[in-house]
């Protein structure tokens, strides 16, 4: 089945309202292009399931979130995101923080169907007092307790690799596939954008069947989307567009760089985004 | 003694490195300049079986550039994407080395947020791994700039559990915490035998009430006297090889 989509069309997956969960990990491999579409719709109240980057910071700074739920919110190379400090700091924004294993173990559960996963990991720590719903299983085995994790399902993954057919298998070629695949099976239904859709033939011409991250069971709509996890890194496509990370932080400084920055860039279609990174880069290349 | 004069910073990744003497065929795990160059130093030292990842997603044999990847040269030993390393957590071969915005005399250990948690004065990165990392394995702290405003009374949100939740815990769940030492640019904490911490040793040119004034809570000695300086062998390690661009200067100034 041809599962192609336009990213104009994202909206026929995505409502308000949903649980949403966001693939990559920090500011690696991002549906970026995915969510400035959401940043485009009238989509909001959205509860973001996310080893969070600069995806969950844009979707804070644009009002359309009502938790998160995370392991972490980090920019990798700038330890924190402005938009979701700002979200706390100012708004109280609700948030589940949970410990980063645990928060693969409440996804693996979600994949997995299952209600929760034991870990020890959060035992006597502050998240099972910050998150009152969380219970302890006592084995039944021996006198061990573990924290219950409970299982996350997503009504939507959003998640972008840098290869994929339109049928929906989708491969990544970097060096970590992170956590798409559980997100992807966590999920009623999986939006997957890649660098290029190539022929299946294609997939495995260059690059080993165990690069095929993803399969076509467990995606529901393919969205071509070049340059689509920018200014994340895509590697080994492209890495991380640090200049232009700095920006995005850089305008968060107040509300009036904010809104340039929402002009600039945020304003008309991925095209257009597209075309305005591009010309960042112009006067550099013709000065050297 | 060395005869080339060390900088605190040189003392500090020595003493660091000292940490992860004895633990064995693990996997390394250091967040900061610091305690990332005292894990290289320790594998091309005493400790050789100690396992390195590039801090992406591959083990490699040898030292890998500082700030660099496995993409920037080095042989490959392993794969370790980020999911395995829960895998290697959970199994328990593993050691950390973790910084710590607040911590208190138990060696609770608070990175998540200052103030309200609900709504605090400040976000810091959360959790992480703290709370898996120290029920499972053994977790030192490394705290660049010893404070009061580090060193609390009680922390706003424990991340990494301290010995005394551990120790309150009833079942046999809890059996791996293992909190080992607690390393500042002033001196080597460990804990006695109540599970607080105290003083073990104070880096050259440090006074113990030096020490006692940067704690917000009373910290006993004995001390055992001061931080060993590098060999001369470590020092070349430091400078010619492992951190030749002298970031370790930019975590601990002077």
């Amino acid at each position: 089945m041809d599962k192609t989509m336009q990213l104009a069309d994202l909206t026929s997956h995505v409502e308000s309202g949903m649980t949403i969960g966001i693939g990559g990990w920090g500011s690696r491999r991002k549906p970026m292009a995915l969510v400035r579409q959401l940043l485009r719709s009238d989509v909001t109240d959205l509860t973001v399931v996310s080893f969070g980057g600069p995806d969950v910071g844009l979707l804070c700074a644009a009002g359309k979130v009502r938790r998160v739920i995370y392991g972490f919110v980090s920019l990798d190379s700038i330890a924190l995101d402005p938009h979701f400090r700002a979200a706390r700091e100012q708004h109280g924004l609700p948030v589940t923080e949970y410990d980063e294993g645990m928060f693969v173990a409440a996804l693996r559960a979600g994949a997995s169907r299952l209600s929760f996963l034991p870990t020890r990991a959060g035992l006597e720590s502050d998240v099972l007092t910050l998150n009152p719903e969380l219970r302890t299983v006592a084995s039944p085995y021996d006198d061990e307790v573990y924290v219950a994790v409970p299982g996350i399902r997503l009504d939507v993954a959003l998640i972008h690799l840098n290869r994929g057919d339109a049928h929906g298998n989708g491969q990544y070629l970097g060096p970590d596939p992170y956590f798409d695949d559980v997100f992807a099976m966590a999920a009623d239904r999986c939006v997957l954008s890649v660098e290029k859709i190539v022929d299946t033939t294609e997939l495995t011409a260059a690059a080993p069947p165990q690069s095929l991250l993803v399969s076509r069971m467990f995606v529901h709509a393919v969205v071509e989307a070049p340059n689509g996890a920018h200014f994340t890194s895509c590697v080994p496509d492209y890495p991380r567009d640090e200049a232009f990370q700095k920006r995005y932080v850089d305008a968060a400084g107040s509300g009036e760089s904010w809104r340039a920055f929402e002009a600039s860039y945020l304003a008309g279609d991925e095209a257009q985004y597209q075309e305005a990174v591009r010309a960042l880069r112009v006067p550099e290349e013709v000065t050297v | 003694m060395s005869v080339l004069a060390a900088t605190r910073a040189e003392v500090c990744v020595v003493a660091c490195s000292d940490a992860w003497r004895g633990s064995g065929e693990v996997l390394a795990h250091a967040v900061g300049t610091v305690p990332t160059i005292s894990a290289r130093l320790a594998r091309l030292t005493h400790s050789p079986d100690l396992v390195l990842s590039d801090g992406e997603a591959f083990l490699m044999s040898s030292p890998p550039p500082l700030g660099g990847t496995a993409a920037d040269g080095g042989t490959v030993e392993g794969w370790l994407p980020f999911r395995s390393v829960f895998d290697v957590l959970n199994a328990g071969r593993r050691h950390s080395m973790m910084g710590a915005s607040q911590i208190d005399r138990y060696g609770n250990q608070n990175i998540s947020r200052i103030g309200d948690p609900q709504r605090p004065k400040r976000q810091l990165i959360g959790a992480r791994g703290a709370p898996g990392n120290t029920v499972n394995h053994r977790t030192d702290y490394w705290v660049a700039r010893h404070s009061p405003r580090v060193f609390v009374e009680a922390v706003d949100v424990v991340c990494g559990v301290g010995n005394d939740r551990a120790r309150a815990h009833r079942t046999r769940s809890l059996r791996f915490h293992d909190l080992g030492v607690v390393l500042t640019n002033l001196a080597v904490l460990g804990y006695d035998a109540e599970g607080r911490l105290e003083i073990r040793t104070l880096h050259p040119g440090v006074r113990v009430d030096e020490v006692r004034a940067q704690t917000g809570f009373p910290l006993a000695g004995p001390v055992d006297g001061v931080t060993r300086v590098p060999t001369d062998e470590e020092l070349h390690l430091i400078r010619e090889v492992l951190d030749p661009r002298g970031l370790r200067d930019r975590e601990v100034p002077g």
